[in-house]
C-alpha cells in the first residue's frame, strides 16, 4: 500500500527527521493562503502515487500567492498516468548545496532489508548506481539482531562523507530504517535529502509503501494518518464488477474465488489459481480470444462462493459464454467446482450446457466432477487436454456462435 | 433441464428419538448440514450442496439411518 | 534418488488438527509417506487418522529422529511454528501457510540458516519424490497424485503449486516422470529459489533435467541465470513462463504477492532474454515442455 508524499513525511517528522516547512492544500486558495504563511520561495508537488511527477509538470515554483495560486490550480487540474491529485504539498523552498539519496528496502535475494545510500541523490540515482558505484552504497541489515547507530553510519560513511554531515545523515537514514521496521514498509525511500546553502539537512521527498497484508496490524497508524480501511491505494480505482467480484471472495473464508480484473470481452473466464490463472489468460489471448474479466479460484473454495463469482462473470454485460479451467487440482475438488459452476449459471438463469463453452480441470475427485458434468450436458475435457488446448476450444466455440 | 441441485441428504425417522446420534450428527459434519429442529434434527438446505461426500455422518450412524443421495448418479 | 525426500524420510505437521492438515494427513499416509504425527498446541493425546498429536515439536524429536515438519498453521502462528521447529533441530521445513508478512519470513530464514536448516515455501503446495514420498498437499489424494507424478529423471520447480502439478502431470504425460517436484512458493522472500536447489539436483543422479514456472516479478530467473552461467551445470533447463500479457500492464496487481511489475526487468520479455541467454530454452505451452526437454538431454 503506497502513501502519499505529505502522508510520508507526517511518519518521517514524528521521528524527528528534518523536513521543509510544509501546508498541504486542497483547493488552489489554500495553496495561496500557504504561501503567505510561508513567506518567499515555496515548491508546489502534486500529490500522487504515480511516480514522474517532474517530467509530467506536476511540480512547479511560486514566489508569490498569485502564483502559487496559478500553480496549484495548473496541478490540480492535472492527471498524472491516470490520476488525480489528491492535494497540493506547498513547501519553503531553500538554496541546495547538495543532494543524497537514502532507501531501505527488502533484498529478495539476500532475503534481508537492505540500507541504499548514495551521496550523489536526485531523479538519476538508476544511472548512479550503475556509472558510480563507489558513490552509492548497500549496507544489509539483520531481521534477529537489533538495529544499531553503526549500521546507519556505515551506509553513509561507506560513500566517503565524513564529519558533521556523517553525523547527521547518519540520523536521518537510522530513523528511515527504524520506520522501515517499525511499519512493516516495503519501501523507505528520501530522495533527495538536501543540504541547504546554510549547511542544515533537511529530507525533501519521501516515497514509502507498506505491506498489504500488514495493514491490519498498523490500523491506529493508518486512522492517524486519516487514511480509511477501504482505500485501496490501486493503479486505479476498481470497477462495481471488481467490487462485486471480492465481495464474493469475503462472503466466506474457504478457499478463494475473486481477485477479479475486469476486461471489456465477450469470454467469461472462471479460471485458476495464481500460476494457472496467468497461464490461462496468456493461452485465451494467444489463441485470439478476448477475454471479459481476469480472476484466482483455488483453495477448495465453497459451492456458494464459486456459484456467487459465476454469476456474476455470466451476468456481466457482453459476456457470450464462459470457459471454466485450472492447471490439474490438488487440494480444490473437481466435483465441488462442477457444482458451483453450474449452480451459479442456472442462478442466473442460463442452461449451463449452453453457456459454459468447456470445463477443463482435472485432478482430485475428477470422475465424480465429470459425472456431474455429463448430468448436465457440460462439455468438459480430462488431462489429457492442455490448457493452451483447452482456452483454443473455448475460443473457436464462442468464434463459431458470432459467426453462426 | 435438472435444477442445480445436487446432494438431498435423508434422515431415518428412527434418528429423532437418539438425541446423542443427533449431537454426533452435528457435530461431525464438516459443512454443518445437521442442525436441531423439533426436538431432532434436520438438514439445512442451503448447505446440502457443501456435502464433500467424507461418510462421516453415515459412519456415524449407519447407512441404514443416514442416506446421502447424489441427485446427479446417472 | 531425488532430492530433500526419499522414501526414509520422518516428518511431522504442525497444525495437523486443522481442516486441510486433517485433509493433507490421511492423503500422505495413503501415499506412503513416514508421517510420524503432529503437534497442536493443547492437544497432546489425541489422534488423527491414527496418528499421534502432541503439544510441541520436540515431544517428537527427544524420542525419534524427524527429519522434516510441514507447518500448516494460521499466518498468525505460522513464523512461531517455524521458529519451534527450527530451534528442535528439524533439518527440512516446509511451509505451506500464505499470507506471512514478509518481515517474519525473513526473520525465520535468518534463524534457519544459523542452524542450516532449509526451509521450502512459504506459500507452498509442498514436495514430492515421486512414489517414494511427498510433504505437503501437492498432489492432492493419493490416487490423483499417482496418477500426476510419475517416477522419472526430470526435477521440476515452480513458485505457482497448482503448476508444479500441471507441468509434472505433462512429463509424466509424455513418459518421462519426475525425479523430485517443488513448490517453493510464490512471495517476495522464500527459503530456497531456483538457484539454491540446482546444487542438490546437480548431485542427484536419478535427475537429467530441469523444468521450472516462471511470471512476471522478482530475480528468480535472473538469479537461476546467472548459476547456470557460472555452474556450467551438467542438467539441461527448460522454463514455461506464464504471464506475458502483464508486460503490457505495468503496476497493476495479478496473481502471487511477488508479482508485482515493478520495472521493466522484471517483464517477461526481460526474464525470456536474460534465461536464453544462460542457454535455458523457455517454453510457450506447457506441452512443448517434454520435446524440448528431450532434445537437450539427447544432446549431452
Amino acid at each position: 500500500m503506497r502513501f502519499f508524499e505529505f502522508e510520508a513525511k507526517q511518519l518521517l517528522a514524528r521521528r524527528g527527521v528534518p523536513l521543509p516547512e510544509s501546508r498541504i492544500a486542497r483547493t488552489a486558495e489554500e495553496a495561496a493562503d500557504a504561501q503567505r504563511e510561508l513567506g518567499g520561495d515555496v515548491v508546489l508537488k502534486s500529490q500522487v502515487l504515480s511516480g514522474g511527477r517532474m517530467k509530467a509538470g506536476g511540480v512547479r515554483f511560486a514566489g508569490s500567492a498569485d502564483e502559487a495560486r496559478g500553480a496549484a490550480e495548473a496541478i490540480l487540474a492535472l492527471p498524472i498516468n491516470g490520476q488525480h491529485p489528491q492535494g497540493v504539498l506547498v513547501e519553503r523552498k531553500g538554496e541546495i548545496a547538495q543532494e543524497y539519496y537514502a532507501a531501505v528496502t527488502w533484498d529478495g535475494r539476500a532475503k534481508r532489508p537492505v540500507i541504499v545510500f548514495s551521496d550523489m541523490g536526485g531523479i538519476d540515482i538508476e544511472e548512479v548506481a550503475e556509472a558510480h558505484p563507489d558513490h552509492l552504497s548497500r549496507t544489509h541489515l539483520s531481521t534477529l539482531r537489533p538495529l544499531s547507530d553503526y549500521q546507519a553510519k556505515l551506509a553513509v560513511a561507506r560513500t566517503g562523507v565524513t564529519g558533521g554531515d556523517l553525523n547527521r545523515l547518519a540520523r536521518i537514514v537510522l530513523q528511515l530504517a527504524r520506520a522501515f521496521r517499525e511499519h512493516d514498509l516495503t519501501l523507505a525511500e528520501i530522495n533527495p535529502i538536501g543540504k541547504l546553502a546554510d549547511g542544515s539537512i533537511l529530507a525533501l521527498d519521501a516515497h514509502m509503501e507498506m505491506e498489504a497484508e500488514a495493514r491490519g496490524a498498523h490500523r491506529a497508524l493508518l486512522a492517524e494518518l486519516g487514511i480509511p480501511e477501504h482505500d485501496t491505494r490501486q493503479a486505479r480505482p476498481p470497477t462495481p464488477f471488481e467490487v462485486a467480484g471480492a465481495e464474493v471472495d469475503a462472503q466466506d473464508t474457504r478457499g478463494v474465488a475473486g481477485n477479479v480484473t475486469e476486461f471489456s470481452g465477450s469470454l467469461g473466464l472462471v479460471i485458476g489459481a495464481g500460476g494457472g490463472s496467468l497461464t490461462l489468460f496468456d493461452a485465451v489471448r494467444s489463441a485470439g480470444g478476448d477475454p471479459a474479466n481476469y480472476c484466482e479460484v483455488g483453495g477448495n473454495p465453497s459451492v456458494r462462493k464459486t456459484a456467487a463469482l459465476t454469476r456474476l462473470i455470466v451476468s456481466k454485460p457482453g459476456v457470450e459464454k464462459i470457459a471454466v479451467m485450472m492447471n490439474v487440482v490438488s487440494n480444490t475438488r473437481v466435483d465441488i467446482m462442477a457444482r458451483g459452476v453450474i449452480k451459479g449459471v442456472i442462478e442466473a438463469g442460463f442452461d449451463p450446457a449452453d453457456k459454459i463453452a468447456i470445463f477443463r480441470i482435472p485432478g482430485s475427485w475428477e470422475e465424480e466432477g465429470f459425472a456431474i458434468l455429463r448430468r448436465y450436458g457440460v462439455e468438459y475435457v480430462d488431462r489429457s487436454v492442455s490448457m493452451h488446448e483447452a482456452a483454443r476450444r473455448a475460443v473457436a466455440k464462442l468464434a463459431g456462435l458470432d459467426g453462426g | 433441464m435438472p435444477d442445480g441441485l445436487f446432494i438431498r441428504v435423508d434422515i431415518a425417522e428412527s434418528v429423532q428419538g437418539d438425541p446423542e446420534l443427533v449431537q454426533r450428527l452435528i457435530e461431525v459434519c464438516p459443512v454443518d448440514i445437521f442442525d436441531r429442529a423439533e426436538g431432532g434434527v434436520a438438514t439445512v438446505a442451503e448447505n446440502l450442496d457443501e456435502c464433500t461426500l467424507c461418510d462421516l455422518c453415515i459412519q456415524a450412524a449407519g447407512d441404514d439411518r443416514v442416506r446421502v443421495v447424489k441427485l446427479y448418479a446417472e | 534418488m531425488s532430492i530433500l525426500i526419499d522414501h526414509e524420510s520422518t516428518f511431522i505437521i504442525q497444525g495437523i488438527t486443522g481442516r486441510e492438515a486433517v485433509t493433507m494427513t490421511r492423503e500422505l499416509l495413503d501415499y506412503g509417506a513416514k508421517l510420524l504425527g503432529g503437534v497442536t498446541p493443547g492437544r497432546r493425546g489425541r489422534e488423527v487418522h491414527g496418528v499421534p498429536v502432541e503439544d510441541t515439536v520436540r515431544a517428537f524429536t527427544e524420542r525419534t529422529r524427524v527429519d522434516g515438519s510441514i507447518v500448516v498453521v494460521p499466518p498468525a502462528f505460522a513464523a512461531d511454528a517455524v521458529h519451534e521447529a527450527v530451534e528442535a533441530g528439524v533439518r527440512l521445513i516446509v511451509v505451506v501457510t500464505e499470507r506471512i508478512p514478509r518481515r517474519q519470513v525473513a526473520e525465520f530464514v535468518e534463524h534457519a540458516e544459523q542452524t542450516g536448516a532449509r526451509i521450502i515455501g512459504p506459500n507452498c503446495l509442498g514436495i514430492i519424490s515421486p512414489g517414494k514420498s511427498r510433504m505437503g498437499g501437492i498432489g492432492g489424494s493419493a490416487d490423483a497424485t499417482h496418477r500426476a507424478f510419475h517416477p522419472g529423471s526430470v526435477g521440476v520447480m515452480s513458485r505457482s503449486g497448482g503448476m508444479t502439478v500441471e507441468i509434472a502431470n505433462a512429463l509424466s504425460q509424455a513418459g518421462l516422470g519426475i525425479s523430485t517436484a517443488c513448490s517453493i512458493g510464490g512471495d517476495a522472500i522464500i527459503g530456497s529459489t531456483y538457484a539454491e536447489l540446482m546444487p542438490l539436483f546437480e548431485a542427484d543422479a536419478e535427475t537429467q533435467a530441469i523444468a521450472i514456472y516462471s511470471e512476471p516479478g522478482g530475480r528468480a530467473e535472473a538469479e537461476l541465470a546467472e548459476y547456470m552461467e557460472a555452474a556450467s551445470s551438467r542438467l539441461p533447463v527448460v522454463a514455461f513462463m506464464a504471464g506475458r500479457f502483464m508486460d503490457a500492464m505495468p503496476g497493476m496487481r495479478f496473481g502471487h504477492a511477488g508479482t508485482i511489475v515493478e520495472g521493466r526487468e522484471d517483464t517477461t520479455a526481460e526474464k525470456i532474454d536474460r534465461m536464453q541467454r544462460a542457454g535455458i530454452a523457455v517454453a510457450e505451452r506447457i506441452e512443448h515442455i517434454p520435446a524440448l526437454l528431450r532434445e537437450r538431454m539427447g544432446a549431452r
